[in-house]
């Protein structure tokens, strides 16, 4: 039974804990600033960055499924372990919905995502002034629910650290061993 | 009596077709247009003009057309993006409620295309632009269809912060079909 994570895993893990971070604040700065030049650009950017992280998370997801993450310690209640599995589960089915969500937002406000300016992504809905509204308020409540989340997991891994005192969270970070 | 009827051949399809198209059906005519924000093509359109034109296939290059575009019924696609245009850096359209189109002559290009040449005036500032046209008949009522770019930078539509083309691009596609009957 391995005990630690890939180098991969590892990189994924951080990479993407600083791309959602960006992302959410970035999408809570921006979506109440008064139409300027640099709201259109951020607009742009946090597409850009949210098409970006949709891939992450698919190879990501797929890096999960090849390469079988260490267990977690024994000395974890079994409802402590089912918690911490049905946490990482919603966290994963975010970090999918949360970027589908602003894509269908977009194509039904008829604003069609273009990554980096140059490849267009297809308009998965058709233009639609309601449904837009309806999607722009679902990506603000599952983006609520998502900083909870992270909230929740970042505070279970500071738990680990300094109250039950295991290896949780130090076996995530880049300096710890790795599975080869 | 067989030349005769050779030439009335001729002439009735000319006759049937010498009708000037000049009663515009609003609720068949629509201009439409396209801009680029980063790279993303965005549609607009504008609910309100009148426009008044006369034309004859059989005489094209006597045909007319002149359009008054009701600029505060500006649709970019978004709401707040309504509200923006509206004021003094785009069209600041309580001192300028209209952009004018008024046509100075019709090239015939052969088939049913046409080139209408004329000046467009938005926000006080003149052009003289070539608008690409077609006609086709349907029925009772000929349709017009056609395009044409401006550059926004022209009309000063887009100033102070918005000046530079890299957020909005300078380019508009503005495309319009107007369906009108014959007296």
């Amino acid at each position: 039974m391995t005990t630690r994570y890939t180098r991969t895993a590892k990189a994924l893990h951080w990479l993407m804990a600083i791309l959602f971070f960006g992302l959410l604040a970035l999408g809570f700065y921006m979506h109440d600033l008064p139409l300027s030049p640099d709201k259109l650009k951020l607009y742009s950017w946090h597409k850009w960055a949210g098409v970006s992280a949709f891939l992450l998370v698919w190879f990501r997801l797929f890096w999960r499924v090849t390469h079988r993450p260490p267990a977690l310690p024994d000395s974890m209640p079994r409802v402590m372990q089912v918690a911490a599995h049905a946490g990482h589960f919603l966290l994963y089915a975010l970090m999918l919905a949360i970027p589908l969500s602003g894509w269908l937002m977009s194509s039904a406000k008829g604003f069609q995502t273009v990554w980096f300016g140059v490849l267009p992504i297809p308009d998965l809905l058709a233009k639609n002034k309601e449904l837009g509204e309806l999607l722009q308020t679902v990506h603000m409540s599952l983006n609520l629910l998502f900083a909870a989340v992270i909230a929740g997991h970042a505070g279970a891994a500071l738990k680990h650290h300094f109250i039950d005192k295991d290896d949780i969270l130090i076996r995530m970070l880049p300096a710890h061993a790795t599975e080869k | 009596m067989k030349r005769l009827a050779i030439a009335l051949a001729f002439a009735l399809p000319v006759a049937a077709q010498a009708v000037e198209f000049n009663q515009v059906q609003a609720d068949k005519s629509a201009i439409h247009f396209t801009y680029k924000q980063m790279g993303v093509a965005v549609d607009g359109k504008f609910k309100r003009f009148s426009s008044q034109i006369s034309f004859d296939p059989a005489k094209p290059t006597a045909g007319r057309a002149a359009f008054d575009v009701e600029l505060a019924s500006v649709d970019t696609g978004a709401p707040e993006g309504d509200d923006e245009v509206a004021g003094k850096p785009w069209f600041n359209s309580k001192a300028f409620p209209t952009a004018r189109f008024v046509s100075s002559g019709v090239k015939a290009l052969g088939g049913n295309k046409y080139e209408v040449a004329g000046q467009l005036t938005i926000k006080g500032k003149t052009q003289e632009v070539v608008v690409p046209a077609t006609f086709t008949a349907q029925g009772d009522s000929g349709v017009f269809d056609g395009g044409f770019t401006i550059r926004r930078g022209d009309f000063s539509i887009g100033e102070g912060s918005w000046a530079k083309f890299d957020i909005v691009a300078n380019e508009v596609q503005i495309k319009f079909r107007v369906t009108a009957t014959g007296k």
